[in-house]
This record gives C-alpha cells, structure tokens and sequence, in this order.
C-alpha cells in the first residue's frame, strides 16, 4: 500500500480533512489568543507588538506557509468530498430523513463557504495590507516602528455591515466546530467511549468560546469597548 | 384487546426493472388492523392487487423475526419507519394514524441498484464481506469451547457489533449513501477477538478498498446511521475501523 493509495481511499480522505481540521482548530486557538492584546487598553501597543512579531519572527512565517497549504487543501478536499458525495445518490428522496442528524452536521459545505467568502474579505481587509500594500506605521520609541494594525482594525469596524459579515461568519465557524472538532478526533480513531464523551464537552466549549471571542473584537472596536 | 381498523393511503415507489422510469402509485388500502405488522399490510395491498389482475409490489422480506436484514423500505422519511431499533417487519400498524398517507421509497443509493419497485440489489455487501469479512481456522480437532480468553468488554463489544443485519438502513440515511456503519461493524465485530487477529490488517484495508470500489461515499460522522439502526449499532465503530485503517495502512509494506 502506497501513501498515494491510503489518502485518496474514503477513509484516507477523511483522514485528510481530520487532520488540517485539527491544524486549523490549533491556529484559532493562537489566533484568537493574539488578538485578546486588543483588550490590553493601552491603545494598541500591546497587540502591535503581538502582530509585529508574528509578522518578522521566522517561526510563525515557517507556519504561516503551512497554514495557507493546510487551509487550502481543507477547502479543496472538502469541496471535491461534498461533490463526490452527493454522487452517490442520483436520485433523491420524496421524504428527506433529517431527524437522526444535526443541520449543521449536513451542512459543512455551506458553513465552510461562508467561511471561505469570509477568508477573502478578511484577508483583504488585514493580510494584504500587512504584507503587501502596507499600513500606517507606528513607533513605540527607540526607533522600535511596527504595523498599526490596531489602527486599521479600529478603521474597519466602524462599518456596522463588515461588523455584521464577521459576527455571521464566526456563527458560522462556531457550528462548522460544533462538528468538525469531534468528528475531526472520530477520523482519527478515537473510539473509546470516555474519551468521545470528553472530546464532544471540549469541542462544544470550543465552538463556543472561539467564536465569540472573535466576534468580540469587532463588537468591541464598533461600540468602542476599547480605546 | 379490541383492534381498532384504519383506512390508509399507500403511496408507493412503483418501477418495473432496472433500467425502467420509476414513478410513485398511491394505493387506498382499508380496514387495516393497528396489530397488523407493517408487512402484512403489505400483503393486503398485494393480494388485492393480484385480485385486480394487477402486478403486486415487490418488496424483499425473509424471516419477519426482524433477524434477517432482508426486509428494507423508506417509510415516511425513516429507513424501517418511525420506529427506533426496530425492522420493517417488526413495525406495526398502530405506529400510523387512520387516514395517513404513508410515503414508501426504495433504499436510494448508486451502490443499491433498483431490481424492482422497493426491492435493490445489496450483493455489494456481500462482496464487501468477502473482500476480509472471515477468519482462518485450522481444521483438525475441534478445540474445547472458551479455550481462548476474551476480555469482557471486548466480547461485549463484538457482540455488539455482530448484531449488524446488514439490511442497508445506514446507507439508506446516510447522506453521502457511505457504509462505513456496516463495514465498521464487521471489522471491529473480527478485530476485538483473537480469531480475527491473523488477518486484521489486510482484513481492513481490503474491505475499504472493496467498499470504494462498490461506490459508496465517505462518511461524515453525521450519526444518521446510527440513529435509523434497527439494531442500534454503535458510531463508535467507525471510529474504531478508523484507527484500525490508520494503523493498517501506516504500517502496511
């Protein structure tokens, strides 16, 4: 059996999805946790640093090669899974059977595409100025001069309908975890019964707590919570 | 104990062959028992149906004990019906109101192709079982009974999973027509016990590659099938067939 063979088989598929899904739920966690700096209250000195070293540091720039591999290959796996799929069945039920599962359980695809209109919107709004057009600059003293991109984020929520898109995404990325955490760990074996209990309270806790943390930092800049 | 008759509107999925154009043919069947099993219903609808000079709906059914997996039918949006751990034929008539009309679809899947009416070809299970789902034993004298010490919990649990019928039901209400339910029953049934421990590794990777090739879809852990199981089949068996595909294809040479 060949690499080839094992993750283009039904299984090795999933294992695929699994596997970036659970990469990806790492990054949030690092994700959000940077941007918690925003509620340092210090007028952005703290996540500007955050932001600065992320963006020089050549770990985090390593990663962030791997992030953008693994995100992609998520979305085009999860999409030619989706289409291949719903091959299976060329013709369709009179009476769809919809009470043994969740909405959000048959609905990846659909949360994942707002995920992804998402994904463009924001990386326009942070990334390709970061990276490519470039933002305001900032110094905090000792010639040390970073990205403002408190700044920019305090410029982009004062839009109520860009405050609006991100909170329906991050409902969106709540009930896209609400399955993929634990069907994520179901993929790669976990099958006894006490760690399955275990992982379904965390994934739950996590589709929650993320995404309303995230939803937090725009509501905070439009209602300005923080200076 | 007084029965209470009902009159009901059938609306059943009607196809001649294979390769015909199907369409639904909605029956009025009346005096109905509610201690009428679902099948005998059924077989009221068919014998009048002969009466009329008319061709009765095929339907697959075997044993009625609801042991066999033959009997199918999507009834009312639910694989075996509106009742949960249970067969179609175990389904009675008192789980239906007088007066209801009451949907029958065939199993839909590519894998399970119509032969007639509600009646699918499931051979690709069997060919999936026969792609690993044995053991190798040596012949010889018969070995004494219980010689082989088996934890509790596995033994329990490959009861468990034994109990698959193989009826179809997950795939049935599976939206991605997967049969990791089944496949995942039959390979942790034979990997929790020693017997099954000389082919474990091939045992899985060439029933999923069978299944792949029989054209069912990946699963999704949606839970449907878990949750139309007429014998309750545990999800957490495709878990395990997961971990056990994992473990196989890593270390396969």
């Amino acid at each position: 059996m060949t690499f080839k063979q094992m993750f283009t088989s039904s299984v090795g598929k999933k294992l695929v999805m699994a596997f970036t899904g659970i990469f990806l739920v790492l990054f949030l966690v690092v994700h959000a946790g940077l941007n918690a700096c925003i509620w340092a209250m210090d007028g952005g000195v703290t996540f500007n640093k955050a932001a600065h070293f992320m963006g020089s540091f050549i770990v985090p720039r390593i990663l962030e090669i791997g992030l953008f591999l693994g995100i992609f290959l998520h979305i085009i796996q999860g999409y030619m899974l989706t289409l291949e799929n719903r091959s299976k069945r060329k013709i369709g039920y009179e009476v769809n059977y919809s009470k043994g599962s969740k909405w959000y359980s048959r609905s990846m695809a659909i949360l994942g595409t707002i995920l992804l209109m998402f994904f463009v919107i924001h990386w326009k709004h942070f990334w390709v100025p970061s990276r490519i057009t470039g933002v305001e600059e900032m110094d905090l003293g000792n010639g040390f001069i970073v990205h403002n991109l408190y700044a920019v984020m305090q410029d982009t929520f004062e839009n109520v309908w860009v405050v609006l898109f991100y909170v329906i995404a991050c409902i969106s990325l709540g009930y896209h975890l609400a399955h993929g955490f634990q069907s994520a760990f179901k993929t790669i074996g976990v099958h006894n019964k006490r760690y399955h209990a275990m992982i379904n309270t965390i994934g739950f806790g996590f589709a929650i707590i993320i995404p309303l943390a995230f939803a937090l930092m725009p509501i905070s800049f439009y209602l300005h919570w923080v200076n | 104990m007084s029965q209470n008759t009902m009159n009901l509107k059938v609306k059943v999925w009607r196809q001649k062959n294979a390769n015909a154009q199907g369409a639904f043919v909605t029956y009025d069947v009346a005096g109905i028992s509610d201690e009428m099993s679902f099948l005998e219903m059924m077989d009221i609808l068919n014998e009048r149906l002969i009466t009329e000079g008319g061709d009765p709906v095929a339907f697959d059914h075997d044993c009625r004990e609801g042991i066999c997996g033959m009997c199918s039918m999507y009834i009312n949006g639910k694989p075996h019906g509106p009742w949960q751990a249970n067969t179609t034929c175990q389904l009675h008539m008192r789980a239906f109101k007088d007066g209801e009309t009451i949907v029958i679809e065939p199993w839909r899947a590519n894998s399970f192709p119509i032969v007639k009416d509600l009646t699918v070809d499931r051979s690709a299970f069997d060919r999936i079982i026969q792609a690993g789902g044995y053991i190798s034993v040596n012949t010889g004298n018969a070995v004494d009974g219980n010689s082989l010490p088996i934890e509790k919990q596995n033994a329990d649990d490959a009861f468990a999973a034994a109990m698959c019928i193989g009826c179809g039901a997950c795939v049935a209400a599976c939206k991605n027509s997967s049969a990791m339910l089944f496949l995942s029953a039959k390979v942790s049934h034979l990997a929790l016990l020693p017997q099954g421990a000389p082919e474990r590794k091939s045992r899985v990777l060439n029933m999923v590659a069978q299944m792949d090739k029989e054209g069912f879809g990946s699963c999704t852990n949606t839970g449907a099938c878990e949750a139309t199981c007429p014998k309750e089949i545990s999800i957490a068996n495709i878990a395990r067939l997961n971990k056990e595909y994992l473990g196989a294809s890593l270390s396969a040479q």
